[in-house]
């Protein structure tokens, strides 16, 4: 039986769910989710869920407590005093803000349902199935501990019944060796799919704070996305300015470089690790990549159309390039490879000119359901 | 969930012999054991076992169920004010853990049954509550779940604009109206050939005559005089359907049903406090408990920052009246007294404490507790202190330690629990149908944001403007929300009962 409580809980979650879905955009658009996330779980502040009242207000927060010290000693946080003083009776609860704890899943499906997305359909499947173990049939030996008795039963029920020796004023059923079955296994191909992220970020001195944190929020999302759609995926981080480097996570969203940029040195750096770790037989390869489209020279930009052309595509499910638009950049190399790659089925390109264009953006790198 | 069995049936059997000794008064006690996600529950459903359908219990449940999980919190015991009392007992708890909450069971078993403010509540609420339960799920399978959870919502927003002395007058209507008082319109005469000069009758026949009119058109006006049991008057007046009126009076006979737990919170907890520490220390303890025992103790007693611990304040009270009653440090004569040697040197070994206690047990409240009780000198051996926050820090200051500043903040927080005084002023303002009601400001503002949300609710409920006088920095204003957008205006003066 489902306990009342249950139901108040999965309602009070759908709430949330609602809430979460109609300010999916401010979310997004603002970024302090990331700095909310848990292990699995996002914490998302919700005022709005609160049940508004007539409370009485006021910014000055007083009142009274117990203890030593002297007048002007704090009396919160870290301090000589010894027990520490006390709010109001009544107050507290319109000043705690309301935050609820949602799941990443939960947050890809949101998202997911929200923008439209499409399921992801795996590639390769085949190649990538591991075998898994299951108890679900039946043999006639076995160690004892796995005999089942009902199985047992029933042969012996049977036997008896077809021999005659079943006597239903009687009803003693007693089975004998041949009657014994034994619970197995049957190994079944279970399929699981390896996908890999590489976000690659320009880093060169004309993405600014602002553009970064675009990147950084863009990041965070599609991340969840690919996150809900494979079991285990991995991440890779490359950073360049003329040249490029893999970097871990944290200094992938930190750094700031300055000096020229050479595109192409993160789309070799890229074809590298491909070709390393990640063979696109065996993998989902999703690879993004974020500039202000401030490329050195027509030289190096048409090196990094053919690198895409012959290799980054090919192996990946979507190459996405996100041109976040900056005051410094020409915001030439979209227009370029839109130019000679447009068509491609792969390529994905999408141009954010600010925080509120995030959201579209999303949804314009992860509609092709690849 | 089980009654006690076994070994804690034999405590519960001890511990009511000594609650028997000392003279506590209860209902028949009973004890339940639950399970953690058990105790969740009924405490999300605020210590009842069925409650209506509402996503805020969800809500709660999820906090507490995470709070568990997370080690910041633990639910020791529950306790709801009900003939018999039940009480829940968390399975699992070490068996001086159960010994202590049976004890402090006992003590809010006692204020319940004998403190006057719970007196007019109604001791059979589990069956009320799932009685009620029962009707708003009817009317959800009839109108949705979706309609009456919305509307439950709006009754939720303003269940606390109810009237806390309700529950004690003998008709709620309001008194007749007295009969034409003396007349007043007249000046002081003391020389009677003046009267006419001093007092010109076609003057006074005016005047009167303007009164009578005043009265005559405030005998028409809805509510006769300014009305604190919103909720009461909406049912009455407001144009809902039978099921929403419904609603509505269940929350609000919900609300007056809680209301006496949070107007003696301190005295409740502190009671109780006494009691477990008193039958615990003197009666049931066993020496290889004292440690369990002290520690458990001294975490319900401990003052968090930004928390005042109602179990502490509580239990210091009861113990300092307790001690003032049996040495005689009361009364004319104590407080009279200057010399400082002879007061602390005072006992005139009166033995009247314990008595003294039950009494204040029996007829205070929270706010005539602390007016009452607290004095300077327990003020000063407590090292009361008020704080504010430093406006350039962020941080909590101690701001003082004079003992008015202290008791006067004691006060306000406790003052109505520290709900605004909101009343109904006019049903038909500018006769228009629009509901007019009056904060009665005292010092304090209200949540501006809050206001206007509220006011939201409240046209969803009178499905016509509603305003509210209320005082915003020192000015008197006006919120008004006409259905579709809120307003805040000048007003020449601010609204006083």
């Amino acid at each position: 039986m489902i306990s009342r409580i249950d139901k108040d809980h999965s309602r009070f979650r759908e709430i949330v769910r609602g809430k979460i879905r109609k300010n999916l955009r401010k979310y997004i658009s603002r970024g302090d989710l990331m700095s909310r996330k848990g292990k699995d779980t996002v914490s998302i502040p919700m005022p709005q869920i609160d049940i508004p009242r007539f409370t009485l207000g006021g910014n000055d927060k007083n009142g009274v407590g117990q203890g030593e010290g002297e007048p002007g000693d704090p009396i919160d946080g870290e301090g000589e005093q010894g027990q520490g003083g006390a709010g109001k009776a009544g107050e507290g609860e319109g000043d705690k803000s309301l935050e609820v704890e949602v799941t990443l899943d939960e947050l890809a499906e949101i998202l997911g349902e929200e923008l439209g997305l499409p399921r992801i359909e795996p590639k390769g499947s085949d190649a990538l199935d591991t075998k898994k173990d299951r108890y679900v049939s039946l043999r006639t030996t076995g160690p004892e501990s796995l005999r089942s008795f009902k199985a047992t039963f029933k042969r012996a029920l049977r036997r008896q019944v077809a021999s005659g020796t079943y006597q239903p004023g009687r009803p003693i059923i007693v089975p004998v060796r041949e009657d014994r079955r034994y619970r197995s296994w049957r190994t079944e191909p279970r399929p699981q799919s390896n996908a890999v992220i590489i976000y690659m970020m320009d880093v060169s001195g004309s993405m600014g704070d602002e553009q970064k944190e675009i990147v950084r929020i863009e990041s965070f999302w599609i991340d969840t996305w690919l996150r809900s759609q494979y079991s285990g995926l991995e991440s890779r981080y490359i950073i360049h300015d003329a040249t490029a480097r893999l970097v871990e996570r944290e200094v992938f969203f930190r750094t700031r470089e300055s000096g020229g940029t050479m595109i192409s040195s993160a789309y070799k750096v890229c074809a590298e690790l491909i070709e390393k770790e990640f063979s696109p037989e065996a993998w989902n390869i999703y690879a993004f990549h974020f500039s202000d489209g401030d490329n050195w020279s027509v030289d190096d930009t048409s090196t990094c159309i053919n690198l895409l052309r012959n290799v980054l595509l090919p192996a990946c499910n979507q190459f996405g390039y996100g041109q976040v638009e900056s005051p410094y950049g020409s915001g030439q190399f979209i227009k370029d490879i839109r130019n000679t790659l447009g068509e491609h089925e792969k390529l994905v390109t999408s141009e954010i000119t600010s925080k509120d264009d995030i959201m579209d953006s999303i949804k314009e790198f992860l509609k092709g359901g690849r | 969930m089980a009654p006690v069995t076994g070994e804690l049936r034999d405590l519960q059997a001890e511990i009511q012999g000594y609650a028997d000794e000392f003279g506590l008064e209860y209902f028949t006690q009973v004890f339940e054991v639950v399970d953690y996600e058990q105790m969740c529950e009924i405490a999300a459903y605020g210590g009842f076992p069925v409650r209506y359908p509402h996503w805020r219990y969800g809500m709660e449940y999820d906090h507490l169920v995470k709070s568990h999980t997370y080690g910041l919190s633990k639910i020791y015991e529950l306790v709801i004010n009900t003939d018999p009392c039940y009480a829940y007992l968390l399975e699992g708890n070490s068996f001086t853990d159960q010994k202590l909450v049976m004890c402090h069971v006992y003590g809010h078993n006692d204020f319940f049954r004998n403190n006057t403010f719970f007196g007019p509540t109604d001791r059979r609420m589990i069956d009320v509550m799932a009685n009620n339960a029962s009707r708003v799920r009817r009317y959800m399978d009839r109108h949705g779940v979706v309609a009456v959870e919305s509307f439950i919502d709006v009754c939720l927003s303003i269940d606390n604009l109810i009237d806390p002395w309700a529950p004690f007058r003998s008709s709620h209507s309001a008194p007749v109206e007295g009969e034409e008082e003396e007349d007043g319109h007249r000046l002081r005469n003391v020389r009677g050939y003046l009267e006419d000069y001093i007092n010109p009758p076609e003057l006074i026949a005016k005047q009167r005559e303007k009164a009578r009119a005043e009265k005559e058109a405030s005998k028409r006006k809805v509510p006769r005089r300014p009305e604190r049991d919103v909720l009461g008057f909406l049912m009455q007046h407001a144009p809902l359907e039978a099921w929403e009126a419904d609603v509505l009076g269940i929350i609000r006979e919900e609300a007056y049903y809680f209301l006496p737990q949070m107007q003696t919170k301190i005295m409740n907890e502190g009671w109780a406090s006494y009691w477990h520490s008193k039958l615990m220390t003197e009666r049931a303890l066993r020496d290889s408990e004292v440690i369990d025992y002290a520690e458990a103790c001294a975490g319900v007693m401990s003052m968090a920052p930004g928390q005042l611990n109602p179990y502490k304040i509580g239990i210091e009270l009861f113990r300092d009246i307790e001690r003032r009653w049996d040495m005689g440090r009361f009364g004319a004569e104590w407080e009279s007294c200057d010399d400082l040697r002879a007061k602390a040197e005072w006992d005139l070994q009166l033995g009247r404490g314990r008595e003294k206690i039950f009494e204040v047990r029996r007829l205070y409240n929270d706010v005539t507790f602390i007016d009452e009780f607290f004095t300077l000198d327990f003020a000063r051996e407590l090292k009361f202190f008020t704080f504010q926050e430093n406006r350039r820090t962020g941080r909590l200051e101690i701001e003082s330690r004079e003992f008015e500043k202290i008791k006067g903040q004691l006060l306000s927080m406790l003052t109505n629990f520290g709900q605004p005084f909101i009343y109904v002023v006019d049903a038909n303002h500018l006769n228009r149908g629009e509901l007019l009601l009056g904060h009665r400001h005292e010092g304090k503002d209200l949540k501006i944001d809050y206001a206007r949300d509220t006011l939201r609710n409240l046209e969803r409920i009178w499905r016509r403007p509603v305003s509210i006088l209320t005082v915003v920095d020192d000015k008197p204003k006006r919120v008004r929300y006409d259905g579709s957008e809120v307003t805040i205006s000048d007003e020449p003066a601010a609204f006083k009962v």
